[in-house]
């Protein structure tokens, strides 16, 4: 069979094969009931003096559970899609921080995070998070939102979307690490399995009772409010994973291993992708309440204090060992200083926030500066900011926890720190070692030299303005 | 005809311009380009790293010069375009074998 037609045939193949796959799901899970509002037929109405019961205090009491429960839903709503927004500051960051021959590539990676992940977390993750438990270590129901009853309270759904974007957050780590020579078709393999199984299986253990299910972490009192360990080490130890399997980009490390500078080629959409990841912050970790209580008014407080005193220590830290104020190496303090409180964002003193975020902001100079020396290429400092930072934050979530520390409770931290790495950092390892074995996950040299965004998707980020109109069609 | 080229500071672009003009240049063309001479590049840091940056931002002027004016012309480069520094650049002349107004097909120096 002639390659064209090879081709063409794989093609009409891969269609029936999805066409068969979205078949075989159940209508019910993708038709929503149908909920039927019949406009009552027009009537004279009269008037009908009705007699208001008397309000009771038993009536009173529900009608203010209703509106403390209505305020939940807004606050959690609000907060998911604040979360939501972090995925353009992930893009930002990401593509100021690489070379304007990548953006695409990177744009897309981004896209497909958010929407492959939102789909495999409602497909498989959620369940397997938040389902019915009965070992501890997943979950087993409510795949596919299937938990909604019609009628019953939606609340699910406010539940699902804020978890959703947790889920996406955690994948989208991974594509600045991997950034400049990743297969797209390989990345989005990665995606799918990382949301739907990788990030939901470690999540149940320190989260799953949140909703139905319940984890052994949790079960021994493992502290992660709004997840430095559960969304950061976990997508930072894949991106770990990824880098060292991908190898270094070309050119980035010279025969005698030192380091060649690759700057970004837009620090403007870096920093402005940073202000959206620390604005995004805001829903990220107050938003874990997931309630609209006075409790997210320390957590907010906490929040902005570890960034800003991540950002001046790393610069502080770039300013006396590097010998210049770095501005990359700011913008990865304050995310250092945001991923370090999020563990603990509820249960320290704002002064603690200050230590832990000002002490992320050096940490993570020093890790960057690390994976350099141990030829772990990281174009945006995924690994040293989440992975690092946030084993930092759950240990000092610990640390400083306001109501007193003790041996157990560090123990447990470091238990959490120690299942994250071996789970998330073993599985995508192997993952990654697979896909390359079958597929391959780098791109071909030349690609990578010309520039992944021709190749992977016939698209340029900053194409000249092109003037297609004739000399005719102008002159007519 | 003499086609003249001056390579300047970007800085200094505005100076040279109204130098060439008061010289009677009446048209020129400006490239950005990159380059070094003598003067070095700049040693900056990324992340950690340092990097050269060999060849600096600069521009060329170019102007097409009556054979009478380009004493003149290459005199207003230099009045202009000197810092006595390092890096302040260099003027080219070289020869025109002919210049063509592209509206009126005219040749020579009624081109200019």
């Amino acid at each position: 069979m002639s390659r064209h037609i090879r081709i063409n045939v794989m093609r009409i193949l891969a269609l029936a094969a999805l066409a068969g796959t979205l078949a075989a799901l159940p209508v019910e899970a993708l038709v929503p009931e149908a909920v039927v509002d019949v406009a009552p037929t027009a009537t004279v109405v009269t008037p009908v003096v009705q007699e208001e019961p008397a309000a009771t205090v038993q009536s009173n009491a529900e009608a203010i559970a209703t509106v403390q429960s209505h305020a939940d839903y807004l606050w959690t709503l609000i907060a998911a899609v604040l979360v939501f927004l972090m995925q353009a500051g992930f893009a930002l960051v990401e593509a100021g921080m690489t070379r304007a021959k990548n953006a695409v590539n990177i744009c897309m990676k981004n896209i497909m995070d958010l929407s492959m992940g939102s789909l495999a977390f409602w497909l498989v993750g959620f369940g397997l998070m938040f389902g019915t438990s009965s070992t501890g270590w997943f979950g087993t129901s409510g795949f596919m939102l299937s938990d909604y009853a019609t009628d019953g309270d939606p609340w699910l759904y406010v539940f699902w979307m804020f978890q959703t974007v947790f889920a996406a957050t955690a994948a989208t780590i991974v594509s600045g690490a991997m950034a400049e020579r990743t297969k797209f078709g390989a990345y989005i393999l990665y995606s799918i399995f990382l949301t739907a199984f990788v990030y939901p299986i470690f999540g149940s253990w320190a989260w799953g009772s949140l909703y139905q299910g319940s984890g052994w972490l949790e079960g021994r009192g493992f502290i992660d409010f709004a997840g430095s360990t559960v969304v950061h080490s976990v997508g930072g130890w894949a991106a770990l994973a990824g880098a060292m399997v991908l190898g270094p980009r070309l050119g980035r490390y010279g025969p005698d291993g030192r380091p060649r500078a690759m700057p970004g080629h837009n620090l403007v959409l870096a920093t402005l992708g940073m202000f959206l990841l620390w604005f995004g912050w805001f829903g990220f970790n107050a938003g874990s309440t997931t309630a609209a209580t006075t409790d997210i008014a320390l957590i907010a407080v906490n929040t902005n204090l570890a960034a800003a005193a991540g950002a001046i220590g790393a610069m502080l830290t770039s300013w006396l060992f590097l010998k210049k104020p770095d501005l990359t190496m700011s913008m990865n303090g304050a995310l250092a200083g945001l991923v370090g409180i999020t563990a603990g964002c509820f249960n320290v003193v704002p002064g603690s926030a200050i230590i832990i975020g000002f002490l992320a902001g050096i940490i993570v100079v020093f890790s960057v500066l690390f994976f350099d020396r141990v030829k772990i290429d990281d174009p945006v400092g995924a690994i040293s900011v989440h992975g690092v930072c946030g084993a930092w934050g759950t240990l000092a979530a610990g640390l400083f926890n306001a109501d007193g520390t003790s041996g157990e409770i560090i123990v447990t931290q470091l238990i959490g720190i120690g299942a994250a790495f071996v789970w998330a950092f073993g599985t995508m390892f192997v993952f990654f070692k697979v896909v390359n074995a079958i597929y391959g996950i780098r791109v071909p040299k030349e690609e990578e030299v010309a520039g992944l965004d021709a190749f992977e998707h016939g698209n340029e980020a900053y194409g000249p303005d092109t003037f297609t109109a004739t000399a005719a069609e102008v002159a007519a | 005809m003499k086609k003249v080229e001056g390579i300047i500071r970007p800085h200094l672009l505005d100076a040279v311009k109204t130098a060439l003009q008061e010289a009677g240049v009446e048209g020129m063309t400006v490239i950005e380009v990159k380059g070094f001479g003598r003067q070095k590049g700049q040693t900056e840091t990324y992340r950690g790293t340092e990097y050269k940056v060999e060849f600096l931002p600069k521009l060329k002027v170019e102007v097409a010069v009556a054979d009478d004016l380009v004493d003149g012309v290459v005199g207003a480069f230099l009045s202009s375009a000197k810092t006595g520094k390092f890096g302040d650049g260099k003027v080219f002349v070289s020869t025109l074998d002919d210049v063509v107004r592209i509206r009126t097909e005219e040749h020579g120096e009624t081109a200019i």
